[in-house]
């Protein structure tokens, strides 16, 4: 996984609250393998009308937002179904940092396993960044290590697990960090197996 | 002395491997299901070349793609996407040597159905599944989550997973469901009460006199929804009634080594002066049949109320969000809800296709006809043969409704089961979110009995009067 320690870049607001995953990516586009790419088909339905067409209407579908890698947005954002796909979706459009009040937990875990910054910012905060971006900032630096979102008018600080932190800006792969621990997993089989001989399916 | 310890305290205990500084913590996996959609992971794990660590405990269920109409085995899927899905999870099981109920399998279903049903979920174990209705397992004292494609590989390689422990939160409801009304509408009114994002962060446990008169069934029903008001898990603490469901399930142990376990598991329960970090409580007396009428789970009301006016709402964005959501669903605001009318109905789904559902709605429905079509899927394959034992297809094909086969079917058409844009569907599932059953689909949410009663009327309706002499 790349690491991820900064990133300036154009955001895009998204002032919806509890987007859920089902909007970020419809399951029929589901059983595509992820090599033929999920950024087509990123909020698929809420940007195209009843003929199918895109209306344009939608934030990351005005030109100058086209080359966002920032999000924002409400509280509750990917929640719903654990789709993976939905995180697929973001990255393959080129987004790598979501930025929202909460975010569902599912998603939390699928964004971490892939990359993305999930950056927990107060309600109030959201909210000043979603009107900035409205009223026409484009650009925003959001620094890890610092837990940091400048560009605005006033730096905003935001919260992030600090395993996740680690993670992330290490590049972890957590396979490869689980592996590290094989003894503690090989003797935690060996004492479950006596201590718990019942969960053993006949 | 050790402190008091919550049921969820308990099930975190007996899993954790490896704890670090920072909070996340390596936990031990006794259960994993993987259906059609977990193709994602097992190409992850290929492309590493790693082997399945605990085919034992990893079992496969065909479940969200399959037909539940002219099922005649996978090669005669006529949908090729639909046919590639089924037929790549029959290739990855057979693999890596894992136990799949395939579509032809008499003890297939929807894999939150059947990991109950076969005694495979048992009280004290953690089972995952890439699927974020997992913690409907809860229901016998299991701690049970979804996982994402990543998670499932790292489960598939592994057996284990990283968590980070989440807070106590309680939900008690306490009283009595009157008559007629269900698990479902207890859920529904606990969503609507905490909010979609009520639960973010918690483990939930279910408590109260209403949720222990509740059958395993509806305790299933119960913790399905946890997932829609954010929380990462639901269960209710097991009891009598959890034990004596499981005793002599295929996969569950037997003779003195069950009452052994049974004595176990009892003692999951909850210690006295244990601490919640969050604490909610509901009255059962008070909950009326409740349905949704908007696009979120938490837009529930009871049945007897009337679609709120986004103009009588003080926070703009609540008050954009509503009318956005009366706009979708094609309403009007200050419409009664029982006068909505329907265009078809849909009974299935892991949050209502067991055998009580069944017979709840066909308690409705016998000797009456539907107004609109609809679909009946039961949730396993089990089910589908007990329901046809007591009687019940025939009430439903009599009804005017039609009997399929088991699957996930029309809560999410991936298998092409879906509902046409622009219609409205009463249906049984979990989620109403937009396009959910379809692209332009609009979804009310209600229990099986309330489902029947808008099949008979054709509008949503109050199914009480409906039951009169009934029950
Ligand atoms: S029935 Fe619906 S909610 Fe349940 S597992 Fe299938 S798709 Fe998911």
């Amino acid at each position: 996984m790349e690491p991820f320690k900064s990133l300036t870049a154009v955001a895009c607001p998204l002032p919806f609250a509890n987007i859920d995953t089902d909007q970020i990516v419809p399951a029929r586009f589901m059983s595509t393998p992820r090599s033929a790419g999920y950024g087509g088909f990123l909020f698929h339905d809420r940007r195209r009308g009843a003929d199918g067409q895109p209306t344009g209407a939608f934030p990351l579908d005005k030109p100058e937002r086209a080359s966002a890698k920032i999000i924002v947005a409400k509280r509750n954002f990917g929640c719903g179904s654990s789709r993976e796909a939905a995180v697929y979706a973001l990255m393959d459009f080129g987004i790598r940092c979501a930025i929202a009040p909460s975010f569902g937990e599912i998603f939390g875990g699928n964004s971490l396993s892939n990359g993305l910054l999930n950056a927990r910012v107060s309600e109030r905060d959201a909210d000043v960044l979603l009107a900035e971006l409205e009223a026409g900032l484009l650009d925003l630096r959001v620094d890890l290590d610092a837990q940091s979102i400048t560009g605005g008018k006033a730096p905003i600080p935001f919260e992030i697990d600090p395993a996740a932190k680690l993670r992330l800006i290490n590049g972890w792969d957590d396979v490869q960090m689980t592996l590290s621990f094989k003894d503690q997993i090989t003797a935690f089989q060996k004492r479950d197996a006596v201590e718990r001989p019942w969960v053993k399916p006949v | 002395m050790i402190a008091p310890r919550t049921l969820f305290d308990k099930l975190w205990d007996a899993h954790v491997i490896v704890a670090q500084e920072h909070g996340d913590t390596l936990l031990w996996v006794d259960r994993h299901f993987v259906h059609e959609g977990s193709h994602h992971a097992f190409a992850k794990i290929g492309a590493r070349g790693m082997p399945v660590a605990r085919p034992d405990l990893t079992f496969g269920v065909a479940d969200h793609y399959v037909p539940t109409r002219g099922r005649a085995g996978t090669a005669a899927i006529p949908d090729a996407t639909v046919r590639g899905m089924v037929e790549k999870l029959e290739a990855n099981t057979k693999r890596h040597g894992v136990r799949l109920f395939g579509l032809d399998d008499p003890a297939q279903g929807i894999v939150h159905v059947v990991g109950p049903e076969r005694g495979l979920t048992l009280p004290g174990t953690l089972v995952v599944c890439g699927d974020s209705h997992t913690a409907t397992h809860g229901a016998l004292g299991a701690y049970s989550f979804g996982i994402g494609a990543s998670e499932v590989a790292h489960v598939l390689a592994t057996q284990t997973i990283w968590q980070r422990k989440p807070k106590n939160m309680r939900i008690r409801v306490d009283g009595r469901l009157a008559p007629g009304l269900t698990a479902k509408d207890m859920i529904l009114a606990v969503i609507a009460e905490i909010g979609t994002d009520g639960a973010v962060g918690h483990a939930v446990e279910y408590a109260g006199a209403a949720v222990r008169a509740l059958s395993i069934e509806g305790r299933l029903t119960l913790c399905n929804m946890s997932i829609e008001a954010g929380a990462r898990t639901g269960m209710v603490a097991p009891d009598e009634t959890t034990i004596a469901y499981l005793r002599g399930r295929p996969s569950v142990v037997s003779g003195a080594a069950f009452d052994r376990a049974a004595a176990e598991w009892l003692a999951l329960a909850g210690d006295d002066g244990a601490q919640f970090d969050k604490d909610v409580s509901l009255d059962a007396d008070k909950i009326a049949p409740t349905v949704t009428w908007g696009t979120s789970p938490e837009h529930a009301l009871p049945v007897t109320a009337a679609v709120p006016d986004p103009a009588g709402i003080a926070d703009v964005a609540k008050a954009a969000h509503v009318a956005d959501a009366i706009a979708y669903m094609g309403l009007k605001a200050g419409q009664a809800i029982s006068s909505i009318p329907i265009d078809r109905v849909f009974i299935g789904s892991c949050t209502n296709s067991r055998i009580e559902d069944l017979r709840a709605a066909a308690a409705v429905l016998a000797g009456r006809k539907a107004k609109v079509p609809g679909l009946v899927s039961p949730g396993s394959s089990q089910i589908k043969v007990q329901a046809e034992q007591e009687g019940l297809d025939r009430i439903f094909t009599a009804a005017g409704l039609e009997w399929a086969a088991s699957g996930c079917s029309m809560c999410v058409g991936m298998n092409g089961d879906l509902v046409a844009s622009g219609e409205r569907c009463a249906s049984t599932t979990n989620r109403n979110f937009k396009g959910r059953q379809g692209e332009g689909a609009r979804t009310h949410l209600m229990s099986p009995a309330m489902v029947a009663a808008a099949a008979v009327a054709g509008t949503i309706a109050d199914v009480r009067p409906m039951l009169e002499g009934r029950m």
